[in-house]
């Protein structure tokens, strides 16, 4: 199984090159070593966060109306009810104009349902519990709904990813697009597809979301980062989440 | 008379195409009165953590095992361009082809939402700028 996939890799990797037509996972320009990490569940340094997602899930939270409930108290086993949810996220509010991706959705949900207090971007809890929806849409492929509010949020974010900035005046689309598959220093630029998340990620040595990446390479290119959970990377979230339709969902993934 | 139509044709069309190759290569004098030191700028294009040439392109007499791709290699590029010729591609290449993808190292002109930390600050100092140049003119093949 790992040599056909090695040789698919090879098959594909003078398309790397190429073509931007058909969106490629991040997972084809990694090192075979770091591939070799998210294709065994045992290493993969994530995966730890499956498993205490589903402590999160069975946790019992205060509940709204004050019957101690959890997310299995309505979800049931996440393996039956969340499977394809993250692949179809982000999606329309179903509360309000806006679009709302899975950290928004799982927050929402322990707010008014199970009484608590939202989890805060990044904290271990929210990327355990996205790690655990996640998985559940692994091999799945990404495609969201773009009806409606969803395709004007896709389009502000695809300005912003055209846009150039920060001070060496880069836009998303510069490296991304022109150049995935050629090598900036060491590293082979990808075509920055979202379909891993949460990640983890061997220069960090830790796990991270969609808009902690999203900052990361704000900061790369010296430009001023916007609010994990903010307006602009919820659209831009949405752009990529369109721009990579069919890749199928890595949760949670490893990266370099 | 033929011929001396296709003389001032000729002639013409020098004096023509050698404005538009002035016009393609612009320059920049020295920025400070000091002179470069090709040591500082062969150590400063080695360096990641400043965003150096590197990262984008290779030159084959370092030893650096992973260069970029992304620009061209500048081995020779002292055999085409002059040092005034090449300040003015590192300080803003734009000035050559407004839609390269080379970032401005002398400049802060049109950039959209710069880090605070990085604000009205250059990617270079003026004596990078020339340190940089003078490692630069030594790549002559």
């Amino acid at each position: 199984m790992k040599h056909l996939a090695a040789i698919l890799f090879l098959l594909a990797a003078p398309v790397v090159a190429q073509t931007s037509e058909q969106p490629i996972s991040g997972y084809a320009f990694m090192e075979p070593a770091t591939q070799e990490l998210q294709d065994d569940d045992f290493l993969n340094p994530a995966f730890f966060l499956v498993a205490e997602g589903m402590e999160i899930w069975n946790r019992a939270w205060p509940g709204a109306s004050g019957e101690a409930r959890s997310c299995r108290s309505c979800h049931g086993d996440p393996k039956d009810s969340m499977a394809g949810v993250a692949a179809r996220y982000p999606t329309a509010d179903p509360d309000g104009a806006g679009v709302i991706n899975l950290e928004g959705m799982l927050n929402r949900e322990i707010e008014t349902r199970l009484g608590g207090e939202a989890l805060a971007y990044e904290s271990q809890e929210l990327l355990a519990l996205t790690a655990l929806v996640g998985y559940q849409s692994r091999g799945l492929a990404m495609s969201i709904d773009a009806s409606g509010q969803v395709q004007d949020w896709a389009d502000r974010g695809e300005e912003i990813y055209t846009t150039r900035q920060g001070q060496l005046n880069l836009s998303c689309q510069n490296c991304h697009v022109d150049h995935s598959g050629e090598k900036l220093r060491g590293d082979t630029i990808s075509q920055g597809h979202i379909n891993a998340f949460p990640i983890f990620r061997l220069i960090w040595d830790e796990v991270g979301s969609r808009h902690r990446m999203f900052t990361w390479c704000m900061e790369s290119i010296r430009a001023e980062p916007f609010a994990a959970g903010s307006d602009e990377y919820l659209a831009l979230e949405t752009y990529l989440a369109l721009r990579g339709e069919g890749l199928l969902i890595e949760a949670p993934g490893v990266r370099r | 008379m033929k011929h001396s139509l296709s003389i001032l044709l000729l002639a013409l069309a020098v004096c023509v195409s050698g404005q538009a190759l002035a016009q393609a290569t612009p320059s920049h004098p020295a920025l400070t009165g000091t002179p470069g030191d090709a040591d500082r700028g062969r150590a400063l294009i080695r360096d990641p953590s400043r965003a150096s040439c590197l990262i984008c392109h290779s030159i084959a007499a370092l030893p650096d095992r992973d260069q970029g791709e992304l620009g061209p290699p500048l081995d020779g590029v002292a055999a085409i361009y002059d040092a005034d010729e090449l300040r003015q591609r590192v300080m803003d290449a734009r000035r050559l082809s407004p839609d390269t993808i080379m970032p401005p190292y002398f400049s802060t002109e049109g950039l959209y939402r710069v880090g605070r930390e990085w604000s009205g600050t250059t990617i270079y100092s003026a004596q990078e700028v020339e340190d940089v140049v003078a490692f630069l003119v030594t790549l002559v093949e």
